[in-house]
């Protein structure tokens, strides 16, 4: 069967289309690079997305500090992790990279801050 | 009010103006200041918490806020002076410039003056939405900045209108924070922001795009109750008949982006009225000496990466009119046909290499952008896809252009 396929690797967002039996695939075109393929192979299998949120932050110049993952998670894993993410709270300073929740439910991608949030009052 | 002699002025401490503050120090301009409006530097990244950025420029997928603070720490490193919480109200074609800041007014005389100020998003007022006016309507970058900045939910029951990325990214952003996000509308005939976010914030969640239709009423008067909405003709008029409701306590707006150009005005800097951002040569230089633009204050770009290497491009050029206070004449004007809605720049000297920027009115497939001067084609650039959501970039060698006469771009 053809599927299409949107590469979201990178903003070029090759429309990529690929001839595929089953979780193999057969021929592609449109991918103007190699992780276009690795993309529709990951699609395929298992997909997996990055999400990007924010932890609220005790004692700091902002309230909340944003956080990513470090490795994209099973995509039907999301909610799962926004929960786990939504339970913490930290106390300022909180640094850039910091780890904030390590091996989050054993998904082997951790949560780290994406900014730094020095102590003070609310700027 | 004693007057502060700089070599450059940068005003604005986002993407821009710190990628060309590094730049210039790194080409010895080292008497330079920032002047920045909010309590931080980092611009509009900071409330830009998703990743995705830095792909070209860093090889990996950084949040907003990471890709800023690469360039916020080399500003600290290289002890280029940075003013916050400072708002310039003046700016004089003399490139004198004024700003109110935390110590009172603070008026510089510079050699140049580097706009980096960014854009401002349209809002309701300018697209004219018929109906009351309840709470409940922000623009994206507003809800944006309540749930990223300040921790404060905007809505439960959402509607986007417009297809813009950052529209997109809050639906996707608001859906992982328990709201329902019902339905994208956009007026065009093609979605308006980058295709792999269609993908992973609207197809992931099951958030359907409706293309051709645009909202005809806003209902409700403390709170937002609900919107109709109605499929539009080629022409962007409502069909009548065709209206269907949808309650809601939310409407996002992500209905374009303007060049926040209000300082550049009172420098007597010529605006282009297809990019609203300023006319500038090869050097983005504007048409008042000395006064340079580059970022989202020039044009609205789709990747912050190329607002970085833009910024460092005008750095280049900055350094050089400091050093040798004066820049070669840039007379041949750049043209375009129908097909594409504006480049930057927009007129060069010819005695210099240069990136051309556009972007195309419509969607085509397998087209070519051919350069042309007096009938020869100097360049042509094959594509497999031309989309007014992505920005087209071809670099140009500027001996190539051998007489003064106007170049056409053109789409064939």
């Amino acid at each position: 069967m053809i599927k299409e396929y949107t590469c979201i690797i990178c903003p070029n967002g090759c429309e990529i289309e690929a001839k595929i039996e089953g979780t193999t695939i057969l021929e592609i075109e449109g991918a103007t690079c190699s992780r276009g393929k690795e993309y529709v192979e990951q699609e395929l299998i298992n997909p997996k997305r990055n999400i990007a949120t924010s932890v609220s932050v005790e004692g700091g110049i902002l309230p909340l500090v944003s956080v990513r993952l470090t490795k994209s998670i099973p995509k039907e894993r999301i909610f799962d992790v926004m929960n786990e993410i939504k339970k913490i709270k930290l106390k300022a300073p909180v640094t850039i990279s910091q780890v904030v929740i390590k091996n989050v439910l054993s998904l082997d991608s951790d949560v780290i801050a994406t900014k730094n949030v020095v102590e003070g009052s609310n700027i | 009010m004693t007057v502060i002699k700089k070599d450059v002025v940068i005003i604005g401490g986002g993407s821009a103006g710190l990628a060309a503050a590094v730049q210039l120090r790194k080409k010895g301009i080292s008497d330079i200041v920032i002047l920045e409006r909010e309590k931080q530097l980092g611009g509009i990244l900071r409330q830009c918490i998703h990743d995705g950025f830095g792909l070209a420029r860093f090889k990996e997928a950084l949040s907003g806020p990471e890709y800023s603070q690469r360039f916020i720490d080399e500003v600290e490193k290289l002890g280029i002076e940075t003013i916050t919480d400072a708002t310039v109200i003046d700016i004089t074609s003399e490139k004198k410039v004024i700003a109110a800041s935390k110590s009172g007014l603070l008026e510089y005389e510079a050699k140049a003056v580097v706009l980096t100020m960014g854009c401002r998003e349209r809002t309701r007022g300018a697209i004219s939405i018929p109906g009351t006016r309840p709470s409940g309507v922000y623009n994206a970058g507003v809800a944006q900045a309540y749930i990223n900045l300040h921790n404060t939910m905007v809505g439960k029951e959402v509607i986007i209108l417009g297809s813009g990325d950052i529209g997109m990214i809050m639906a996707r952003r608001m859906t992982l924070e328990g709201a329902k996000v019902k339905a994208v509308f956009e007026i065009q005939p093609y979605p308006s922001g980058l295709p792999r976010n269609i993908e992973q914030c609207l197809n992931d969640y099951n958030i359907p795009l409706y293309l051709s239709h645009t909202i005809t009423k806003i209902k409700g008067h403390s709170r937002l109750e609900g919107i109709t909405v109605s499929k539009v003709d080629e022409n962007f008029r409502p069909i009548p008949g065709t209206e269907k409701d949808y309650a809601c306590d939310t409407l996002i707006l992500s209905v374009g982006l303007i060049p926040e150009n209000e300082l550049s005005l009172s420098a007597g800097v010529e605006l282009d009225n297809r990019t609203k951002g300023a006319i500038v040569d090869e050097n983005y230089q504007t048409n008042v000496e000395g006064i340079f633009a580059a970022g989202n204050v020039l044009q609205v770009h789709d990747l912050v990466d190329f607002v970085s290497i833009e910024a460092e491009a005008l750095s280049e050029s900055v350094a050089d009119y400091v050093n040798k206070g004066k820049l070669s004449e840039c007379c041949i004007n750049i043209t375009t046909d129908s097909n594409i809605n504006h480049t930057i720049p927009q007129k060069i000297s010819g005695a210099k290499d240069f990136k051309l920027s556009m972007r195309v009115r419509k969607p085509f497939k397998n087209c070519e952008i051919h350069v042309i001067q007096n009938d020869e084609v100097i360049k042509t650039v094959k594509l497999k896809k031309a989309i007014p959501a992505e920005m087209i970039q071809i670099k140009l060698e500027g001996a190539k252009f051998k007489s003064p006469d106007d170049i056409k771009v053109v789409v064939r």
